[in-house]
């Protein structure tokens, strides 16, 4: 087994370098040195395993050994055991629903119930190195549609997969490709969309930082669809990681001729740029974004307007996905479209990612065919509650999402299900809730958090959310009046109905589900002035 | 002051001048003098040939800009959704105490500011506390109390 190619790989995630991984990595460099283990053994760093509640999280190839909650004390030990073809058992991954320790990667239920496309390479790959994702297959997709196909049949296979836009509104990628390359003109834009500005996901920063070349890829396909020669990525810059590894990425790809001009020989050029976002949750709104690169404040614009894909970036075709569609457009080209399309729902195409977080037992990134169960995510990758607890509630899609009740835990997790049951598939926030969770708390945080980034500019949005928000903190503080279910009922709609944009469209979603579900919470708040999970203060 | 106006000076020809440059340069400036003095913001719509007025427009408008210079240490304290559940109410709470700073206030001695963010984006290991750069996860009332009096006694660098 020591003449093997070995690896050691340490997750350099966001959640685990605040874990010190940066520290272990160092360590190991030099026991390694120590040992004379240099030749043995390679020392790899890379993005997000998606188990960030284990981490700090290394990793042993080819034999997929998984250490978890790593410290820097634990370091002699791994690499002794590497050198020998042992095991540290002490620091194995601890099973809290079967109580076992499990060796290996692929048995731990939290990764092996997965189905893993777009986050495919995260924690597997170094994302610092072109030439791990070259080794990994990458840019052979970009290689095979710049000598094999046209830009009709790259927009046709997109078509065909059925893949819809993972940024939340779940609209045909393939159609809005096609619109952008029909539009007149001759100067188009690319834009990725990476300003997760949803509390409560981080699936793109993951991938972003875990798989930056995926993304690049995508883009740069893309471009060669719809005849665009520039693209931007627009990125948070609260995610100082991302953007720093996109960068790496870009010139990587800049150097081995994947970006610039005459890529690959070919006569297509694309050029790529990051634009740091200032932090504003309505940016995720796609003329706003538009704005904000443009230099102005991100105010949605109203309609009557053009499509982005006819008249966006300064007025030009401008083609907006979110970081994840990007990521799984190499596939798409790579296994075919039927590929894509066997996983997933009739409507619903493909995995879904989602950041699985809250009072649940596995937190962590996790990525699933579409239609997969609430159930199965919660019980068999989550290990379901944790202390004994009982669910109550799984809060998708952030502040523009809803919350569902236990009961609907059977109920399919796509774009159209979820958007059935008064929730939505949003960014891929998944928060679980437990009896010691108030809903109506739950609703006046979001409403808290939807007011405050109200751009101001539409009055249903602006006042109405306020209006929403001070009932609730009322209600919560003992001095709800009767009535003051309807009156948010009443205002919610309307808001709904009448703002100008998706966030103040989609912000009274906490509030009308929660009062659609658990309406009994709310009125022990206002009639018998009681908090009945002993949250509230009153 | 004069010195912040000389950093802003210096960076500037870096830029296009163009209004699309307006972020960009603000973020710089930011990161460079830790805010944005009211001078700065003149200056950058001199060099874009814009309106002041403009220029604040986006200063005040997104959350990443600060108008006031900010303390040494900055605590930020996340209040996603997940940290959220998990009781980060407790912990701005418990942060507040032992700094004797309420949310979005810095000490008159420059020396803490004390912040909420959206989502730093570590949910899995909520709630969380960010000092500067460095993330603290799952945190309770006692680390949290612990966390501040840690970083008092040590010297960071502001970025």
């Amino acid at each position: 087994m020591l003449n093997e190619e070995r690896t050691i790989l340490v997750c350099h995630g966001t959640g685990c370098i605040s874990g010190s991984s940066e520290k272990i990595y160092t360590l190991l460099e030099e026991d390694l040195e120590r040992l004379r283990g240099r030749e043995k053994i390679r020392l790899k760093r890379t993005g997000c395993h998606g188990f960030c509640q284990q981490g700090p999280i290394v990793v042993l190839e080819p034999e997929g050994i998984f250490y978890s909650r790593v410290g820097p004390e634990d370091t002699k030990e791994i690499i002794a055991a590497a050198l020998q073809g042992q095991v540290v058992e002490r620091l194995l991954y601890h099973d809290p629903v079967t109580e076992k320790k499990i060796v290996s990667y692929g048995e731990i239920p939290f990764y092996s119930k997965q189905e893993r496309i777009i986050l495919r390479n995260c924690g597997r790959i170094d994302p610092e190195e072109i030439e791990d994702y070259v080794g990994a297959g990458g840019y052979r997709a970009l290689a095979r549609v710049l000598k094999k196909m046209t830009p009709e049949q790259v927009i046709a296979e997109v078509k065909r997969s059925g893949l819809r836009g993972l940024g939340g509104a779940g609209f045909p990628a393939g159609r809005k490709w096609e619109a952008c390359y029909r539009a007149p003109g001759g100067e188009k834009y690319v834009i990725c969309n990476g300003d997760e500005g949803d509390p409560g996901a981080f699936q793109d920063r993951s991938v972003m930082e875990g798989d930056p070349h995926a993304v690049l890829e995508g883009m740069i396909i893309a471009g060669y669809a719809i005849g665009a020669g520039k693209g931007y990525i627009y990125v948070r810059a609260e995610y100082p990681l991302a953007v720093k590894r996109l960068q790496t990425a870009i010139d990587q790809a800049r150097r081995q001729g994947f970006l610039g001009e005459n890529i690959l020989g070919s006569a297509f050029s694309f050029e790529l740029e990051i634009f740091q976002g200032a932090g504003a949750f309505v940016c995720g709104e796609s003329t706003a974004l538009v704005s904000s690169l443009e230099g102005y404040r991100g105010l949605p614009r109203p309609l009557p307007r053009p499509r982005t894909s006819e008249a966006g970036l300064w007025n030009k075709p401008t083609l907006l996905n979110n970081v994840k569609t990007f990521a799984s457009i190499p596939q798409i080209i790579l296994h075919g479209a039927d590929w894509f399309a066997g996983r997933g729902t009739e409507k619903c195409k493909g995995t879904a990612v989602f950041s699985l977080t809250g009072k649940v037992a596995n937190c962590g990134l996790i990525e699933v065919p579409m239609g997969t169960s609430l159930r199965k995510i919660i019980y068999e990758i989550g290990g379901g509650i944790p202390e004994g607890k009982a669910l109550k509630a799984v809060q998708t899609g952030g502040p523009s999402g809803g919350c569902l009740p236990a009961g609907m835990l059977d109920l399919p997790v796509d774009f159209d299900s979820l958007a059935a049951a008064g929730s939505m598939m949003g960014s891929g926030g998944m928060v679980v809730v437990d009896e010691d969770t108030c809903m109506v708390d739950l609703a006046r945080y979001f409403l808290d958090f939807t007011q405050r980034e109200s751009c101001g500019q539409c009055i249903p949005c602006r006042l109405g959310t306020k209006q929403m928000f001070a009932i609730l903190d009322d209600i919560t503080k003992g001095a709800g009046r009767p009535g003051d279910i309807e009156l948010l009922s009443e205002l919610g709609e309307m808001i709904a109905k009448s703002s100008l944009c998706g966030l103040g469209k989609t912000a009274p979603n906490p509030v009308l589900t929660t009062i659609r579900y658990f309406r009994e919470e709310y009125a022990a708040h206002i009639n018998e002035r009681r908090c009945p999970a002993g949250v509230c203060q009153m | 002051m004069d010195e912040e106006l000389a950093f802003v000076r210096d960076i500037l020809p870096y830029y296009e001048q163009s209004r699309k440059a307006v972020i960009p340069i603000l973020q710089e400036v930011q990161s460079g003098l830790g805010y944005l003095p009211e001078r700065a913001l003149g200056e950058i719509a001199r060099y874009l040939r814009i309106p002041a007025s403009h220029v604040y427009s986006v200063a005040s408008f997104y959350a990443q800009f600060r108008l006031q210079p900010l303390g040494r240490k900055r605590i930020a304290v996340c209040r996603g959704t997940a940290c959220h559940v998990r009781g980060a109410p407790g912990i701005l709470k418990a942060i507040e105490e032992a700094t004797g700073l309420k949310e979005g206030e810095t000490s008159p001695d420059l020396e803490y500011t004390l912040e909420t963010v959206a989502c730093i984006g570590c949910c899995a290991l909520a709630p969380c506390v960010r000092v500067n750069k460095d993330v603290f996860g799952e945190m309770t009332r006692e680390k949290a109390k612990d966390l501040v009096a840690e970083v008092g006694e040590e010297d960071r660098d502001v970025e």
